[in-house]
């Protein structure tokens, strides 16, 4: 094609049938902010990183060798051929050095820290994501129910809300999961509670981390939901549906989530650090996942008592936390700036 | 106001009763009793049976629940199965003082540091100075407690020598409850736990008052104020900073119980006796009373703490009426 | 001209609670938005309704729709009563009855295309399959001058008027005979108003529309109207011919109302009197006594703080509702 004819066909397509939606809008605006995209980048990376974690460590997260126990970092390995050959994922491969150096060193057990370290972005992101939609679900249901339905519905249901924030959740959060690990551990026959421990299994003993931190964090997403709900409902295309005969289910799968959804994920997106830290709070007093289940903050736990002699225990958790957060919060602004028009051209 | 005040205090009265309830149900609904075993070993099963009889825990749970609620209302917090010498009260009276100096310090922390620093962000909008600001801000939001405690530990306590690592330094009785002594061994102490919760506060307030002074500054009033000729500095102290601070007060609701949650991780770290503490080390063993009253201890300072958000902010705005 | 009236309301009564309350919302008074009305409009014509803004006239359009339900009073669509209609008769009804409304851009749905806004209506009552929608919508975009190509866009990329076509081409989707135009040209510049209402006619002598045409200025009103309705805090105080309204007004309002109208002539405008209303209008929730103007009327006396007065036809075809006016 030749240069003329490219421009030709742009200027057609430009002029007629081509548009931008809002949400196209908004992605230019958010691929304007270097520092937005640099942690977006960042976070996929760590996605990828937990999605072929055995391809980025070299030994497994379980792997002891307490012959080696609290090895410094690039401290040499003193191990045989064989059990390199039948416990290493890099062996005979380019970066075959990494089975024979602790690249972050080992702790009290002599597990290889690097590789746990990789492994934990796993629990980090599994606990982003599934608190995040956890939230994000209960949130947007119960604003939305609240805030259409109206009246004294709305008012009970805001009241509940205003309840659970009035008390210290956290404590009475902590309390739940030391009752349910308990219960777990003795086993049960209530069939809600086998169920429960079966689901708890499945996720790798984070369930409850799951269902605490979103128990902890719709209340939010609610009152968000409900006002935008409010806003909407008033709108005069919602009455322009109604005159055109559309049900209830059509105004809010049609109308109302599609306004509401956009403000509520960049909440989200902005809430995710915060799932994370708790996620390591909670794993740090002992709550979260089960061992050897690598967590960072269980991690920082288990070298906290060592600190003097061994900080980078502590330090490399610490830091690939750090880290994540930084990327989300970045990633979270710059999507906020973006959707946020009232902002728009301000920078 | 005192009117509205009053409301809320009753309005609080439900909310507290149905927390203390659920919570006792939930410590006492857990597996085990708190007399199974001393040390190693099973407890004998006549002595077992003696002791609960003794703290009532024979009882039908109901009975129960309203024996500790009159108690409760005579002051008294329950007993302690581990320590029968000494009581809940006594444990709330040595935990609750440094928790409370702990979080009161590290708002004010939060704010001395934040406000200052969004002001001047904000007022320097577009410049390096605002982007070096609101870069260290996002920076010390994504370094929590859990990380920010031993990387301070690590530097001054570790390396350079220069601070204690661990306890607080005061003890209980405080004067009127709850002020620290203003020695130096204390602030040596209380440094680095202090600045472990305070930096993340003070970089949420410093980013909250700069998006709230840059939104008043493009405002028509403002605009206005300059526009007849007001020194700047007249236009920002008397029209611009009370109205930014309004979105600044709001957090403070939040920062509150997070202090509380950091509270939980410092004081572990820091090896300091608050109620964070004492209330992380009680989970493994069933201390019904102790746990139900640090979670009452918990609420009512949530409680009072919102109850001082909503009148700053009555103070703050004019527009708001609680009648 | 048929005189058949296609709408009749009569009694309508449209109270707004005022809640306070905790847990539970007790009913503390109610802003009476439309109180009592009654009124026809004949297949074919344009009923203008006018007055000041919180007057109720809006509200008058959305209970006539059933948009809010009526506190009481009744509704009629031909002989069908709509106020005690069940939801499937309503539905129904609704292809028959529509609304275009005043703000062009809070009708449209930002995260909609204008090809899915003015498709809605057929989606929602099941008509055609989706190709056969994609050209109807077309023929639509088409009829009230919009290019169809646009028909992947998003509102935001249209003017005020062309979002208001948008919404006329929406309501138009299902065929009705009856069109509430709930101040259609009040957001838009003064060189697109006229745009919009011609529009608005050529579509009435196409397809024999009938229009509620609600509107604060009087000269549009004039413009457009066969017969034209005054409202005043809920109530209606005059309703006439256009001609006769306009030429012979009976109420004190309408003469304060009409006295205000600019005349495009120099002279008569310098001998133009000016009837000057004293005082802002009372609170809807708690309107005055008797008749509701009298706080405000230049020519009150006694019997019109008491008593409420009668709705009566003064001349043929010309009703008003004063104690004073002969």
């Amino acid at each position: 094609m030749t240069a003329d004819k490219k421009l030709e066909k742009l200027k057609n397509a430009k002029k007629i049938g081509e548009s931008r939606s809002p949400m196209q809008d908004a992605m230019r605006e958010f691929r304007r902010s270097k520092i937005a995209v640099g942690g977006m980048i960042v976070v996929v990376f760590v996605a990828i990183l937990a999605i072929f974690a055995p391809v980025f460590s070299p030994y497994g997260f379980e792997v002891q060798n307490l012959r080696n126990n609290r090895a410094k970092p690039m401290e040499g390995y003193d191990i045989t051929e064989t059990y390199a050959e039948e416990k290493c994922h890099w062996y005979e491969t380019p970066l075959e050095w990494g089975c024979t150096v602790f690249i972050a060193g080992s702790d009290a057990l002599g597990r290889d820290l690097f590789s746990r370290i990789v492994y934990g972005t796993r629990v980090s992101l599994a606990v982003a994501l599934a608190a995040a939609s956890v939230s994000l679900m209960i949130g947007l249901i119960y604003g939305t129910v609240s805030g259409y339905a109206g009246g004294n519905v709305d008012n009970l249901m805001m009241r509940l809300v205003d309840f659970l924030y009035a008390i210290p959740l956290l404590p009475i959060i902590i309390l739940m999961t030391v009752y349910f690990n308990a219960v777990s551990r003795q086993g049960s026959e209530s069939p809600l509670m086998i169920w429960l421990i079966g689901l708890d299994k499945a996720a790798g003993g984070l369930l409850f981390v799951f269902i605490a931190i979103g128990a902890l964090n719709w209340l939010g997403m609610a009152r968000l939901a409900r006002g935008q709900v409010l806003s909407y409902k008033e709108k005069e295309f919602v009455e322009a549906a109604r005159a055109l005969g559309a049900e209830n289910g059509h105004i809010i799968f049609k109308h109302l989530i599609p306004n509401v959804l956009g403000p509520l994920l960049i909440a989200e997106s902005m809430a995710i650090p915060g799932y994370i830290f708790l996620e390591a709070v909670l794993s740090f007093i002992g709550l979260g996942v089960t061992p050897p289940t690598p967590s960072w903050g269980a991690m920082i736990n288990e070298g906290y008592s060592g600190l003097r002699s061994n900080p980078h225990l502590v330090l490399f958790p610490g830091f690939a936390l750090s880290t994540l957060t930084l990327a989300f919060n970045f990633m979270g602004d710059g999507l906020r700036d973006a959707f946020d028009t009232r902002l728009r051209g301000r920078n | 106001m005192t009117k509205y005040i009053i409301r809320r205090l009753l309005m609080a009265i439900p909310v507290i009763f149905l927390m203390i309830l659920a919570t006792f149900v939930l410590v006492q609904a857990m597996p085990g009793g708190p007399f199974d075993a001393v040390g190693q070993k099973s407890m004998p099963e006549h002595i077992r049976i003696l002791l609960e009889r003794r703290y009532g825990l024979d009882k039908p749970l109901y009975e129960q629940f309203f024996r500790y609620l009159g108690n409760l209302l005579q002051g008294d917090l329950g007993p302690l199965f581990r320590q029968p010498s000494s009581s809940v009260n006594d444990i709330v009276a040595q935990t609750f003082p440094v928790s409370i100096q702990l979080g009161l310090m590290s708002v004010m922390v939060g704010f001395i540091l934040g406000i200052p620093l969004g002001i001047i962000a904000a007022l320097n909008h577009n410049t390096i100075l605002d982007y070096v600001t609101t870069f260290l801000a996002v920076i010390s939001v994504s370094v929590p407690t859990l990380v920010l405690g031993p990387i301070l530990i690590y530097t001054f306590g570790v390396k350079l020598d220069l601070l204690p690592i661990a306890f607080w330094g005061a003890d209980p009785p405080f004067t009127l409850g709850f002020l620290p002594p203003l020695t130096s061994t204390f602030f040596r102490h209380a440094a680095m736990p202090v600045f472990s919760i305070g930096t993340g506060m003070a970089a949420g307030i410093a980013r909250l008052t700069r998006a709230g002074l840059l939104d008043v500054l493009s405002a028509d009033y403002v605009r206005t104020a300059r526009a007849k000729g007001l020194q700047e500095r007249v236009v920002i102290v008397t029209h611009a900073l009370k109205n930014s601070l309004i979105p600044v007060v709001t957090i403070l609701g939040p920062l509150l119980a997070g202090a509380v949650t950091g509270s939980f991780i410092t004081e572990q770290i820091f090896a300091l006796n608050g109620m964070g503490r004492r209330f992380v080390n009680s989970i493994g063993q069933r201390e019904y009373f102790l746990q139900t009253s640090l979670v009452l201890v918990y609420g009512l300072l949530l409680i009072s703490g919102n109850l001082l958000v909503d009148v700053l902010y009555a103070w703050l705005d004019p527009r708001i009426r609680y009648d | 001209m048929t005189t058949t009236p296609l709408i009749r309301v009569e009694n309508l009564t449209k109270h707004f609670p005022i809640t306070r309350g905790i847990i539970v919302q007790k009913e503390v008074g109610a802003v009476q938005a439309v109180d009592d009305i009654s009124f026809e409009i004949i297949q074919g014509e344009t009923l203008g309704l006018v007055g000041e803004s919180g007057c109720g006239k809006s509200t008058t359009g959305r209970t006539l729709l059933q948009l809010h339900k009526p506190t009481s009073g009744k509704v009629f669509y031909k002989d069908i009563e709509l106020s005690t209609a069940s939801n499937a008769v309503m539905r129904e009804m609704r292809r028959n009855i529509q609304i275009i409304f005043q703000d062009p851009y809070a009708s449209l749905n930002p995260r909609m295309t204008v090809g899915s806004i003015v498709a809605e209506p057929l989606e929602i009552h099941n008509i055609g399959t989706a190709a056969e929608r994609q050209e109807r919508v077309k023929e639509l975009l088409e009829l009230v001058s919009l290019n169809p190509h646009f028909i992947n866009r998003y509102p935001h990329e249209f003017s005020g008027g062309q979002r208001q076509r948008i919404g006329v081409a929406r309501a138009l989707a299902l065929q009705p005979d009856f069109i509430v135009c709930d101040e259609p040209i009040s957001a838009l510049d003064v060189s697109i108003q006229a745009q919009v209402v011609n529009l608005l006619e050529e579509l009435q002598e196409e397809f024999g529309l009938t229009y509620l045409f609600i509107a604060h200025d009087l000269s549009m009103v004039r413009h457009i109207s066969d017969r034209v309705a005054v409202m005043y805090l809920g109530k209606i105080v005059e309703l006439a011919a256009r001609d006769e309204l306009y030429e012979n007004p009976l109420h004190p309002y309408t003469q304060a109302l009409l006295s205000a109208v600019p005349i495009p002539d120099p002279v008569l405008e310098r001998k133009r009197k000016r009837v000057i209303l004293e005082g802002d209008v009372p609170s809807p929730a708690n309107p005055p006594s008797g008749c509701r103007f009298h706080t405000r009327c230049p020519i009150a006396e006694a019997v019109c703080k008491e008593e409420h007065p009668e709705w009566r036809e003064a001349v043929e075809g010309h009703w008003v509702a004063c104690h004073l006016a002969k």
